[in-house]
């Protein structure tokens, strides 16, 4: 069992006023707060040990460098990699992507071949292989997803020819929460050839992510969703498939040796990380990553699960409110719209009575179409929400209803 | 009535209600008494770009002075586009450029609806201003 209130002391911001009235977050699928142990040992390294990783000879740099990779491990067996080298750090979930959408694309993908994405993905796994189709002259294809926010499988089986290269899904979506069954849509990507990156920003922190298990040939997360820092972020990459990658960008600690005549290029994972990483940063996901799997991300799910059917429970009793997503697998994500009143006029006034929600697009156009919206409001639950904060939230939009006179 | 008089009257208005909430359903009846914008200058050119809801503004020029008719699609943003249009609707173009707004401040719009890219205060008031100078050249 997850022990909300101990889980609460850990982040100081959830005692926070605004407006005079107690935060109720509820914007975690944006980014999740960080508890103290990680503010803690970030601000530790600031303090004590900053230094420039993979350089120095001195003591400083060396214990930045261990912390570095350190937390590499961490991540490494957080999800369940078979090697070090397959962990790649990134500023986040939208560089993981670019960075495979360009080197990637560069070794595999040329004229006339074919880039899969689905209807439901974040702009982030959208927009990189648009640019990587262009480039290449490739062709981008969409698998549908039905009224419910339910992958349309026999499409995406049609789709699957041996003229795809990859498959680009996201394991949550960000606005219907739908938990998509990657681990079948990636073996019989697999099954043509083609290979597949899983975005896990909205899963990493909500259900356990084994990369081995899953078989995912790319998997991509966001630290600030999984309760670390913002500004980093990981690859997963399988080792044989990385090597044969051409770098992304090039710069320092990405080489082995430069000449004018020819540069030859680091080992893996460094030949992906041109430049000073945020090493910090770094430390502070990893710090992250030890946080949750001490409660385990397990754990925490069965509890944000609970969490999600009160809260939907609740909000179906308000008679003009739709939630969208329906899917049978579904994280705690609840996007949803009341009949009559703009997603923004409901966001403004529930921020005024201290409740966190997002409000607008969502970063996902195409869901918006899907269901002739111009925007949405979506609640995103953490471990550290209540169904007290659930109730607030319905008071709330019952508050607007009254307000709007809907 | 000059720019800065209807300022002061609507800062009186709202130094009525103390809390946010009440301020806001003040807003909201605003929005809701303005008369409704007709379809056919709902177009994109009329358009604000950069809010979160669908704002649109049509200018007018009767005699030398400027009128504005607004509309939006969420109810705040057009109380905000309302008190715009009370403040600027009237007024010599050339004053509509250069009036400062100070009356947003003392109301507390500034502190409570930021004008961030979301609700679009400030690119309503800078399509305002540009349609005030276009005007006063002309």
């Amino acid at each position: 069992m997850v022990d909300v209130e101990k889980i609460r002391a850990d982040f100081p911001i959830l005692e926070e006023k605004v407006y005079g009235k107690l935060l109720v977050y509820l914007d975690n699928g944006a980014t999740a707060q960080r508890p103290l142990p990680v503010v803690d040992r970030m601000t530790e390294y600031y303090l004590k040990y900053n230094s420039n990783v993979h350089r120095g000879v001195h003591y400083l740099s060396n214990k930045c460098t261990d912390a570095n990779e350190e937390a590499r491990r961490e991540v490494q067996h957080f999800i369940h990699a078979a090697s070090e080298k397959e962990v790649i750090f990134t500023r986040g979930t939208t560089e993981a992507i670019n960075l495979v959408a360009y080197a990637f694309g560069e070794a595999f993908v040329g004229e006339g071949d074919e880039i899969l994405v689905t209807e439901m993905e974040h702009h982030a796994n959208i927009v990189p292989w648009q640019m990587l189709c262009e480039r290449k002259k490739a062709v981008l294809k969409v698998v549908p997803f039905d009224d419910k926010g339910e992958l349309q499988l026999d499409i995406y089986e049609k789709l699957l020819t041996e003229r795809v290269k990859l498959v680009g899904v996201a394991y949550v979506s960000n606005v219907l929460g739908t938990v998509n069954p990657v681990r079948e849509m990636i073996a019989r990507a697999h099954a043509v050839g083609a290979k597949v990156l899983v975005d896990a920003a909205q899963a990493i922190a909500h259900l356990p992510v084994d990369v081995q298990e899953l078989d995912c040939d790319f998997l991509a997360f966001s630290g600030h969703k999984v309760y670390g820092p913002t500004g980093v972020g990981v690859l997963y990459g399988k080792e044989k498939l990385l090597e044969q990658m051409p770098p992304w960008q090039g710069g320092g600690e990405m080489i082995r040796e430069v000449r004018f005549e020819k540069t030859t290029y680091n080992e893996l994972p460094f030949k992906f990380e041109a430049g000073t990483p945020d090493f910090i940063g770094i430390v502070g996901l990893g710090e992250a990553l030890k946080y949750i799997g001490k409660i385990g991300v397990a754990e925490a799910g069965r509890y944000e699960e609970e969490l999600l059917h009160y809260a939907q429970e609740q909000m179906r009793q308000i008679p003009r409110l739709r939630i969208f997503g329906e899917a049978r697998q579904k994280a705690s994500v609840i996007s949803f719209q009341i009949d009559g009143i703009h997603h923004f006029d409901l966001g403004t006034l529930l921020d005024q009575m201290g409740i966190a929600v997002r409000t607008g697009q969502l970063c996902a156009e195409p869901v918006m179409q899907h269901y002739g919206m111009t925007g949405m409001v979506r609640a995103s639950l953490a471990m550290y929400n209540t169904k007290a904060e659930i109730d607030k939230l319905c008071e709330g939009l019952r508050k607007v209803e009254k307000m709007l006179n809907v | 009535m000059s720019i800065e008089e209807i300022e002061r009257e609507i800062v009186g208005e709202f130094s009525v209600y103390d809390d946010w909430m009440d301020k806001y359903a003040y807003l909201i009846e605003i929005g809701n008494g303005m008369p409704a914008m007709d379809e056919q200058y709902k177009t994109d050119d009329n358009l604000i770009k950069g809010c979160q809801s669908r704002v649109w503004f049509y200018p007018e020029m009767r005699g030398d002075l400027l009128y504005f008719m607004a509309d939006s699609d969420a109810i705040i943003t057009k109380g905000i586009a309302a008190l715009l249009v009370r403040v600027f609707s009237g007024q010599k173009p050339e004053e509509i450029a250069n009036a400062d707004l100070g009356f947003i401040d003392e109301i507390g719009l500034t502190q409570h609806l930021s004008p961030t890219r979301s609700n679009g205060l400030v690119s309503m008031i800078r399509q305002i201003k540009m349609y005030a100078i276009a005007f006063s050249a002309k």
